[in-house]
């Protein structure tokens, strides 16, 4: 019983590693995980009795590893990976969720796919080829994606008799590369898959290497960043209300942290309130930190929906109507500049175009080159324009705020994935169609809060003027008395000119016409 | 990690709950007509609680639809009854009525048709009738091979199949719901949890299953190496009292049991960490045909 109830800690308690693997066709990817899930005893007796047949009659050998992790039937005909499979296994320190992706190049947004969610990317390298095209594309991607742990794990070293001069030969060619990636962490280890080198057990047949094997490198490294617990963002998933008191905002917290009773401010209303409540099914909570999927409730009531940001009135996400981001392009149609594309950023959905390609990233060397317009598989930064506004961060800030999908209107296609790297505050002509102008009129004396008012809205993103008395007998109105029907006039002309540009008025005066 | 991240940790279980939940959500926002499948077993079990979590205080506000292919043990068709009774669940059940005229059973008919007949078919039929545009299903990643590489929204075509080779890519925990009328999406919100989890949070969440999945001394005969329980006196003089109990539910034909001793929960994870089988291994459906799983999710199962 008390075994039990250890193990059953154990797997409460330990963490979570999600990592991604790369490389080229025939690095050996699939044969060193399932050597990892044989190694660490996660392939149960039945699935390794089916590999073991198949391995004989198909492979001519006692044992493939990498029948593992090749799941479908055409996979296995071809033998070769053709989609992400995802992989789990544990040991008493760890537990682990694999991203096995392609090789091919016709398959690099798989490998987006896969980075998206990772924390790490162990990369392979056949020791006979070095460092190729697909090495540099994946890192490429890992990195653009944001991860920063690396592993690049040289493989095949028993097919170059482990010689350590191939290692590190490969290892600063690498090194030359990665130095024009973001800021990596990178482990350099040499495997043989197949013979179990450097897998689970240090190989004796390279005593020159001094690092600790692949398996307790992954069970040990500290995986840094990702995590944003600073900026607190909510972006509003489900409204639960049934018609009684209760009104509940649904949703899974992006980032920061979240006490009850702390003052939120909601985009794009504008408006703030209190926390009044954190709901969950196991009782209230005081706070809530990302990424816990929580319902919040407010003191006021404020009509918010879908796609709604709740945010703490001091730190805000900016509201944006066009952006710069890095796109990672994943239809067989090329990108189209001009055409509306549906942009899913977060719980909102808004139509968006392509306004132009800034450049297009060689992964060969990481340069820029101009183009027109992104194609399957190629990386560029690009302009969106943006037909609604989002409340957005950049991506290295934020990765749920930070990032967006593009979806093909027509086919319905994940056409791209995009990462903010800039953004635009909402313009007034963008305002305009979204935001009804209005003059918000105050008396004379109450210029406190007709000034608090203007501040509020302008805060939200919302464009807006303020306007009172001693401002027009300073400018527009020097020298006619206020209460002359010219004075008021006055007034009213310069509302409607300002309201048609889509700049909302907030005025505090006593002299206008009735 | 700085004491800042430490205090705010989510532990694997938490963390996969937050991960469902949110799923279940989207879902729920973004379809008009969603409906979650509740086979009764275990995942179904977690599936379901997941959705009371999800929309605490209130209701879940979609309905649980059960693909009854009339087989089932009597002990599921009780707890299905209770369990969904107890939470206010909205439960829908569907059966092949026509194909159980016709008398089709794994024994009639083998059990590829019988499954294409009364899953298969079934759930096609359910769905189309009830015009769902989006299916949550409890299956896992980490079950089978053909079920590591689906998608968390998995896309079928109006006949409901899915092609392994035109899977949409998913990034983040952005998920495209864009679909044309007629087609639907699948949806596998325990996508990235393992047999092991599963066990673990019906055990801190103390969440109630079916009694079959605990071990008993149990009336079966043996067969094909597994024990089958049974209900009737049919077999008497092969039938024998067996401690035992289930690691999947399914079909009273084709589910067997196994020799375990593990009647508590704790005893049942300790039971799993060293297991040696995969737990589809007591069903005799995913033997019967090389790639079988696959085959089935191409023609629509589950």
């Amino acid at each position: 019983m008390k075994g039990s109830d250890s193990l059953v800690e154990r797997n409460q308690n330990i963490d979570l590693l999600r990592f991604a693997t790369a490389g080229s066709v025939d690095d050996g990817k699939s044969t060193l995980i399932g050597r990892l899930l044989y190694d660490s005893k996660s392939i149960f007796e039945d699935q390794l009795d089916l590999i073991k047949t198949f391995s004989k009659t198909h492979r001519n050998q006692d044992i493939d590893y990498s029948l593992v992790t090749d799941g479908l039937k055409s996979e296995r005909e071809q033998g070769i990976t053709i989609d992400v499979a995802y992989r789990f296994f544990s040991t008493p320190k760890r537990r682990f969720i694999i991203t096995d992706t392609p090789g091919h190049e016709q398959y690099t947004r798989n490998m987006a796919t896969g980075a998206s969610n990772a924390s790490l990317a162990l990369i392979l390298i056949d020791a006979r080829n070095g460092v190729v095209t697909q090495t540099k594309r994946h890192s490429f991607i890992s990195s653009l994606l944001g991860i920063r742990n690396f592993v690049v794990a040289v493989n095949k070293m028993d097919l170059v008799d482990y010689s350590e001069e191939v290692f590190e030969n490969i290892v600063s060619e690498y090194n030359a590369f990665s130095d024009k990636l973001s800021d990596e962490s990178i482990y350099y280890i040499p495997i043989s898959a197949l013979k179990g080198d450097n897998v689970i057990e240090r190989s004796a047949n390279m005593p020159w290497f001094q690092g600790s094997p692949l398996l307790d490198y992954l069970e040990n490294v500290n995986i840094s960043g990702g995590r944003n617990l600073t900026d607190f963002r909510f972006p509003v998933q489900y409204v639960n209300w049934g018609g009684d008191d209760f009104r509940g905002y649904c949703g899974t917290i992006s980032s920061g942290v979240i006490h009850k009773g702390e003052k939120v401010r909601v985009l794009p209303s504008g408006k703030t309130s209190e926390i009044s409540k954190i709901v969950t099914y196991d009782g209230d909570l005081d706070y809530a930190f990302a990424p816990m999927a929580v319902t919040l409730c407010l003191e006021d009531d404020i009509d918010i929906s879908r796609g709604d940001m709740i945010a703490k009135v001091d730190d805000l996400p900016v509201i944006a109507g066009s952006l710069e981001a890095n796109v990672v392009w994943m239809d067989s149609a090329p990108m189209e500049i001009g055409k509306d594309y549906l942009i899913k950023h977060t719980t909102s959905t808004v139509k968006g175009n392509f306004s132009e390609v800034l450049h297009e990233f060689d992964p060969e060397d990481i340069s820029m080159k101009p183009s027109e317009f992104l194609r399957l598989n190629e990386i560029g930064k690009v302009k969106v324009e943006l037909k609604t506004p989002i409340f957005a961060d950049i991506y290295s800030e934020n990765k749920i705020t930070g990032s967006f999908i593009v979806i093909d209107p027509h086919t319905n296609q994940t056409a791209a994935a995009g990462m903010i790297t800039k953004y635009n505050q909402v313009s007034p002509d963008k305002a305009c169609k979204a935001v009804k102008t209005k003059v918000i009129r105050y008396p004379g004396d109450k210029r406190e809060e007709a000034q608090a008012n203007y501040d509020r809205l302008s805060m939200q993103g919302t464009h807006c003027i303020y306007v009172d008395d001693d401002l027009l007998l300073e400018t527009l109105c020097k020298g006619i008395p206020v209460d002359s029907e010219q004075y008021s006039d006055t007034i009213e002309d310069l509302c409607k000119i300002v309201t048609k540009s889509g700049v909302s008025v907030v005025l505090c005066s006593d002299h206008l016409s009735s | 990690m700085t004491i800042k991240e430490e205090s705010y940790r989510l532990s694997n279980l938490k963390t996969l709950e937050a991960e469902s939940i949110s799923i279940i959500r989207e879902v729920a926002a973004e379809f008009e007509n969603p409906v979650m499948l509740y086979s009764v077993g275990k995942d179904s079990s977690v599936m379901a609680h997941l959705a009371i979590k999800a929309f605490y205080p209130k209701k879940v506000p979609f309905p649980l639809l059960h693909i009854d292919t009339g087989y089932k043990f009597p002990e599921m068709y009780a707890f299905r009854d209770y369990y969904t009774k107890m939470h206010n669940l909205d439960l829908k059940v569907h059966r092949n009525e026509e194909a159980l005229k016709k008398g089709i059973s794994p024994l009639s008919v083998g059990t590829v048709k019988c499954c294409a007949e009364l899953k298969t078919k079934a759930l096609l039929d359910a769905l189309k009738e009830g015009g769902y545009d989006a299916a949550f299903g409890g299956a896992r990643r980490d079950e089978e091979k053909s079920r590591a590489k689906e998608r968390i929204y998995s896309f079928r075509d109006k006949h409901g199949q899915w092609n392994p080779k035109d899977q949409k890519p998913e990034l983040w925990n952005l998920f495209n719901s864009k679909i044309d009328p007629g087609e639907s999406i699948r949806v596998f919100p325990l996508s990235n949890w393992t047999e092991l989890d599963i066990w673990t949070y019906i055990y801190h969440e103390k969440i109630e299953i079916v009694p079959l999945y605990f071990a008993k001394k149990r009336p079966v005969i043996e067969k094909y190496g597994q024990l089958i329980p049974v209900y009737t006196d049919e077999h008497e003089e092969e039938t024998k009292e067996v401690m035992c109990r289930f690691r999947t539910l399914g079909c009273h034909y084709c589910t067997g049991a196994v020799r375990s001793e593990a009647d508590t929960l704790p005893k049942i994870i300790e039971e799993m960490m060293v297991a040696r089988h995969s737990e589809r291994i007591t069903r005799i459906i995913d033997q019967d045909q090389d790639s079988s799983m696959e085959q089935k999710k191409k023609e629509g199962y589950f």
